[in-house]
């Protein structure tokens, strides 16, 4: 590059951030919606807020149902994982893989029974999830793609740093009355410079959560490309036995379940059943991560033909497996309480918020003057603003609505629903191409916020028992149903915003002289820009 | 810049250049640096590992802005090309060092 330091870093920030924004607007809202991913995926299963929690002492029971079932239809695979019932999920959750290649199984068992649980057919929570790091791709190219852009959003956040000249300055800046455009940098700043510790640590942490997935290479030089060695060494998991290819019968499980519960003050959450069937098979119980910063789940091992311990992992990390065990539970946040989440979940609006001013503002720079034709790029970019900032938000409210109104027989429910989400965002993404630009923003900001109410009233018409009906039933309900109305009432008060703005004052602002180059953040030594005011976008 | 008008074939070239080198050179540098770190780093062997492949990611956007802010292309691609060559080097000697 020809020119300064912060100059090229500014270029660098400016289509770096335009490149991968949308994806990213896509990850930061899903990641952001998973903070509070049980919460909504026990919303979208409203039968389980009608079935009593297990008794942990009728665990081993039901651990037994479990692999009674799995005996059954997977004798085949590997690995059993058994998701066992918690308060909020009072269901056996099994999922299995055969093979690579093969899809594997998954279904939601009565503990008490052993019978298929009685519950609409949803992955709830977990889509958003899964797409948060997968974006519905098959993981391979999914994950790829997300780390590629969580890179770049890295690249972004540090160009953008070095962008700034009075960074603390650009803390209390905030410009609303002035020329529109820096009214959205100050935006764009504000979001970004005041979450910027979080917006570093959830890029980081992100990619270290997949770290060995994209960076394997120290694994392959020290341990010859033998991931699971590197992990039981760093004590991240118990010691993996291979199987021995003879069969013997899996010893109960039912009293390990047992011994475990007694070793341990946590909850137990899941087993995981290696080589079933086998002489060398393993039984690994998994309970929930105790209290602290750090994501790791206490383990014990048991031998699944005898039955006795075989190792029992918990904590004793060596410090750089700690550092990455803390980092992957930053990024997940599980330790936080209410209030604590509610900060996360807010720093994560505001990531959202600073991509999606980012990308607006790009738009904004390049703004024809008057008579010059917009030129295909910006009206492509424009649309897919659009598309991006308020079509996935109604893409969500949409699964939720699907949620609500597929009727509960519907064979293949679960992909319907993740059908309805893409239908409607592709529908999103299509429709600002044909509008013009704000009657777009304007039409699909008020779509999303009439979305939002639907949810809330397809809520109290279908829940019977929903807290606002009777007085009574779950308190989850209000609460979802209240951030629903809110988020309703903010697209609203965006959309009138977006009805009532005044374009004049662009004018006025251009027709004076340009604005002052003294303002933090715009990079005064830029060349030109096609328009006479300094661009930092 | 799209802003800027008229942009120069040769510019279009340098700026698409220096993409692939700070994608492949970024990746390339942080891979090697890993790997060679985790062969040489004086702690225990998953230490080792986790402590290189939890930086290798610095490395990566290091190297990135290194190649964006560098004057000539020609020089970071030397400049990149050089680090790999010398980390390339020494992870050889490592990986040889632990075969007896």
């Amino acid at each position: 590059m020809k020119a300064s330091f912060r100059q090229s870093m500014a270029w660098l920030h400016t289509w770096s951030g335009l490149i991968v924004g949308w994806v990213l607007f896509a990850i930061f809202v899903t990641g952001t919606a998973s903070y509070y991913r049980p919460d909504i995926s026990r919303w979208m299963r409203p039968e389980f807020t009608q079935v009593e929690p297990v008794d942990a002492a009728a665990l081993g029971a039901a651990a037994e149902r479990a692999v009674a079932h799995l005996g059954q239809h997977a004798a085949k695979a590997r690995t059993w994982f058994i998701g066992l019932p918690q308060a909020d999920k009072p269901v056996l959750d099994l999922f299995w893989r055969t093979r690579p290649g093969e899809p594997p199984g998954h279904v939601l068992l009565d503990p008490r029974t052993g019978a298929e649980a009685a519950v609409r057919d949803t992955q709830g929570g977990d889509f958003l999830y899964r797409f948060h790091f997968e974006l519905h791709m098959p993981p391979l190219w999914g994950r790829w793609v997300v780390g590629l852009c969580a890179m770049i959003m890295l690249v972004a956040l540090i160009s953008g740093i070095v962008t700034h000249k009075r960074i603390f300055a650009d803390f209390f800046t905030f410009r609303r009355d002035k020329a529109p455009r820096r009214s959205w940098l100050d935006a764009h700043n504000v979001t970004g410079v005041l979450a910027l510790p979080f917006h570093l640590m959830i890029t980081y942490t992100g990619i270290v959560t997949l770290a060995t997935f994209y960076m394997p290479w120290g694994v392959t030089a020290a341990y010859k490309g033998n991931a699971q060695a590197f992990f039981s060494e760093a004590s991240w998991i118990t010691t993996p036995r291979p199987p021995a290819n003879r069969p013997a019968a899996l010893a109960p499980v039912g009293p390990m379940v047992e011994r475990a519960r007694a070793a341990r003050p946590e909850p137990l959450e899941r087993l995981m059943i290696v080589n079933p069937g086998d002489a060398n098979a393993t039984v690994v119980a998994v309970f929930e991560e105790p209290h602290g910063l750090s994501h790791e789940h206490p383990q014990i091992a048991f031998d699944g033909v005898s039955g006795e311990i075989l190792e029992v992992r918990d904590g004793g990390l060596k410090p750089a497996a700690k550092t990455f065990t803390v980092m992957t539970g930053l990024h997940e946040g599980h330790f936080a309480g209410p209030l604590l989440r509610l900060l996360f979940f807010l720093c994560g609006l505001m990531g959202c918020a600073m991509v999606a001013t980012g990308v607006v503002l790009w738009s904004l720079a390049r703004l024809p003057k008057a008579g010059e034709r917009p030129f295909l790029g910006l009206r492509l970019v424009q649309a897919l603003n659009v598309g991006s900032i308020a079509g996935l938000p109604a893409a969500v409210a949409v699964y939720f609505l699907a949620n609500r109104l597929l009727p509960l027989d519907l064979a293949g429910r679960e992909q319907w629903e993740i059908r309805a989400f893409f239908g409607a965002w592709i529908v999103a993404a299509l429709v600002p191409l044909a509008r013009p630009q704000r009657r777009a923003w304007c039409e699909e900001l008020a779509a999303v916020s009439v979305l939002c109410l639907a949810v809330v009233a397809a809520d109290l018409l279908t829940i019977p028992d929903h807290p606002l009906r009777l007085g009574g039933g779950d308190p989850l309900f209000a609460w979802f149903d209240a951030a629903m109305l809110l988020l309703a009432a903010l697209f609203a008060l965006a959309a009138r915003k977006m009805l009532r703005y005044e374009a004049p004052k662009r004018d006025r602002a251009r027709g004076a002289k340009p604005a002052p180059v003294t303002a933090p953040a715009a990079s005064p030594a830029r060349p030109p820009a096609r328009r006479p005011e300094p661009t930092h976008a | 810049m799209a802003a800027q008008g008229r942009t120069t074939v040769r510019e279009r070239a340098s700026v698409a250049g220096r993409v692939v080198l700070a994608a492949g050179g970024g990746y390339g540098v942080a891979a090697l640096a890993t790997a060679l770190l985790s062969l040489t780093l004086p702690m225990a062997r998953s230490e080792a590992v986790a402590t290189a492949t939890l930086l290798s990611f610095a490395v990566m956007a290091g190297i990135v802005v290194l190649v964006f802010s560098t004057r000539t292309l020609l020089r970071a691609l030397l400049t990149v090309g050089g680090a790999a060559l010398v980390l390339g080097a020494l992870l050889w000697l490592a990986m040889g060092g632990s075969r007896p």
